[in-house]
């Protein structure tokens, strides 16, 4: 059992996505931070991949500016080594399915358990292929997330039965990216997760406004928002913590107000 | 040859974000009832003869023979094709599929322009829409491809994303479909991507393998000693291949990019350089750095220029059925001069890879083998590229 459920014992939870070595590591280190201080109850850290398929124009731009930076898996270890000292709230890695086989997946599996890391997103992992990892994160006690998207349909009951960590539900068609409205029918689809599973499950994709993350934690156990803080980052490069920091706590109250 | 998941062997699969799982799946599903429906069959053989032009022509290149002094050479000339390349024989395949499906709209991503072509070609006579992803870098070497496409009705959309070649087309392609999948079918240009692209893109392309062995067997009476072709995604090459993978006397014989040379940076040769791995939908094998990271590759030709191998090519190259080498850009050239000054057919700059080969392996053999070039398109759009190669600048 990892220590994911503790996320969502603080009313509900704001998950907020940071790509790792953007503008560089020391100032992702210091964002980390920041939104921990501030009501962060779990953080997605990206491990950058040069194709991005799942993200919009600003995560990919993150991704680029990452790589060209020089980061590498390597070097995004001893990150999570480094805050392991400072914060505690759980940490998932966030990144393609290559990255992770490239490296061996025992090994990478194996040395995110050492670090402090609880799960794995990997967006390019459906339920069909999950076998891949799973086995592997079963061994080392790392969460295999599991998404589910408003086009899963009649496969939402299969996925949310084996689901674990918690669910991470794609709120709308597409890529992510901030949207002015979000149209898809969530509240049924989470009724048919709470039917099958015990599991937390939040919502991501979109999410850029309190409004939004009032709407979206008001239907599940959490919001998650990524291209928003990127945005801030990529706005305030340096300077990004504080500012961070300062949305993290506009975005955690707003989900519990 | 596929399991009931997808797999080549190791290869394949469905590396998918959850968003297209059941698009995926709603294919499959289509596709598994109208393959062997006659109606279906009957409607694309129609297609097939007399639209597209089909049957391609098995031309004997006796000139080219001679010249060699070694084994007979045969071309299969699917740049005969209406649009100039195998491609057509896909795009067929899937609009009609498509459309049986109540799909209204066709997105594609394209290289050398010659696969956006044919799909725009595919929703112009079908009635669809069409939007066309290429990689701005292969706009610019494709100019012509892309004034045919918007002559045909499509929005040709240029990816400015990565090394803005045909791989961000293909990533560009994935998220405009997960963006809207109700009305859109994506047609996928090569045996590569997620099941059940894979196995259905070479169903449809393996209509030239099943040509050269009837028409070998009438004009030869016996099978030929290898069957050549280019492989960038591997579509040409698999559907010149499927028909013979077990007659296990045939040699086959797939020719990949190696841009400046396999030693290089400059190279797009995946089986050569490449290591296993799971991108675009697929496990295969991909051009790669230590971290996973997808490499930018190059290659004078834009139709293989991609840093990956369909899975089914990985397979056969694992068990050792067929063979692949790497072709220089300068072998390339070589040959596209060669076999149009020889035979007076201008090959695709693809095309000239697994001419190039063959210019290799044709004189080591005895003059009573017999090899079968495919010719998976015509050069005409590569003219202007290959003048400006030489260092003539010609009006584009």
């Amino acid at each position: 059992m990892t220590k994911i459920h503790k996320a969502f014992e603080n009313g509900k939870a704001f998950i907020p996505f940071i790509t790792c070595g953007d503008p560089d590591l020391e100032t992702t280190k210091e964002i980390v931070k920041a939104a921990a201080e501030n009501g962060a109850d779990l953080i997605e850290l990206g491990i950058p991949f040069s194709d991005p398929t799942a993200e919009g124009p600003v995560i990919q731009g993150a991704n680029i500016r990452a790589l060209k930076g020089g980061v590498n898996t390597d070097k995004i270890f001893d990150l999570v080594r480094e805050l392991r000292k400072e914060i505690t709230i759980p940490l998932v890695f966030m990144t393609y399915a290559n990255v992770v086989f490239s490296y061996d997946a025992d090994k990478f599996i194996k040395t995110c358990s050492e670090v402090g890391i609880d799960g794995l997103i990997l967006p390019d992992i459906p339920f069909e292929e999950k076998e891949e990892f799973l086995p592997i994160c079963h061994k080392y006690d790392v969460a295999l997330i599991s998404l589910i998207a408003p086009t899963s349909d009649k496969r939402v009951g299969m996925i949310a039965k084996e689901a674990e960590g918690f669910i991470y539900l794609v709120s709308s068609l597409g890529v992510t990216g901030v949207r002015s409205e979000i149209n898809s029918d969530l509240s049924s689809i989470v009724k048919v997760i709470r039917e099958n599973t015990d599991v937390p499950c939040a919502i991501g994709f979109g999410i850029s406004t309190p409004q939004q993350a009032y709407d979206m934690a008001a239907l599940s156990d959490g919001a998650i928002v990524g291209s928003a803080i990127i945005k801030i980052i990529e706005k305030y490069g340096k300077d990004a913590p504080k500012y961070v920091g300062a949305y993290v706590r506009s975005m955690k109250d707003a989900a519990n107000s | 040859m596929t399991n009931l998941n997808g797999r080549f062997g190791i290869h394949g699969g469905q590396y998918i974000p959850e968003t297209l799982m059941n698009a995926v799946t709603e294919l499959e599903e289509a596709y598994n009832k109208y393959k062997d429906d006659p109606d279906f069959c009957m409607e694309l053989e129609t297609l097939f003869n007399d639209y597209a032009g089909r049957p391609s022509l098995l031309y004997y290149a006796e000139n080219m023979s001679k010249d060699l002094g070694g084994a007979k050479i045969y071309l299969k000339r699917e740049d005969l094709n209406h649009t100039g390349a195998h491609k057509i024989n896909n795009v067929l395949g899937q609009a009609l599929l498509a459309k049986k499906m109540g799909k209204t709209r066709l997105i594609a991503e394209t290289g050398a322009g010659q696969h956006g072509v044919a799909t725009a070609t595919a929703a112009a006579l079908m009635g669809m829409e069409c939007v066309v992803f290429m990689g701005e870098e292969d706009t610019k070497r494709q100019a012509l491809n892309v004034y045919r496409m918007k002559l045909l009705g499509a929005d040709v959309i240029p990816v400015k994303t990565g090394t803005a070649t045909l791989k961000d087309a293909v990533s560009e392609a994935m998220r405009e479909w997960t963006k809207r999948i109700d009305d859109t079918h994506y047609c996928l240009g090569s045996v590569m991507g997620p099941h059940p692209f894979p196995t259905i893109v070479r169903d449809f392309q393996a209509v030239i393998s099943k040509e050269i062995k009837q028409q070998m067997l009438a004009k030869e009476g016996r099978l030929p000693d290898a069957v050549i072709a280019c492989v960038g995604g591997g579509s040409n090459a698999i559907g010149s291949f499927y028909h013979f993978i077990e007659d296990k006397d045939v040699r086959l014989i797939g020719c990949e990019a190696a841009g400046r040379g396999i030693d290089t940076f400059e190279t797009a040769a995946t089986i050569s350089t490449g290591k296993l791995g799971i991108f675009h939908g697929m496990k295969s094998y991909f051009c790669q750095d230590d971290h996973g990271q997808i490499a930018p590759v190059y290659s004078i030709s834009a139709g293989l220029d991609y840093p990956g191998v369909g899975p089914e090519h990985a397979y056969l190259y694992d068990t050792g059925r067929a063979e692949y080498t790497a072709i220089t850009d300068d072998e390339a050239v070589n040959a596209f001069e060669y076999l149009s000054k020889k035979e007076g057919i201008i090959p695709a700059i693809e095309s000239s890879h697994a001419v190039a080969y063959a210019m290799k392996l044709a004189p080591t053999l005895d003059k009573d083998k017999i090899i079968v070039i495919t010719i998976s398109g015509r050069g005409d759009k590569d003219c202007a590229a290959i003048a400006r190669y030489k260092g003539v600048d010609i009006y584009d």
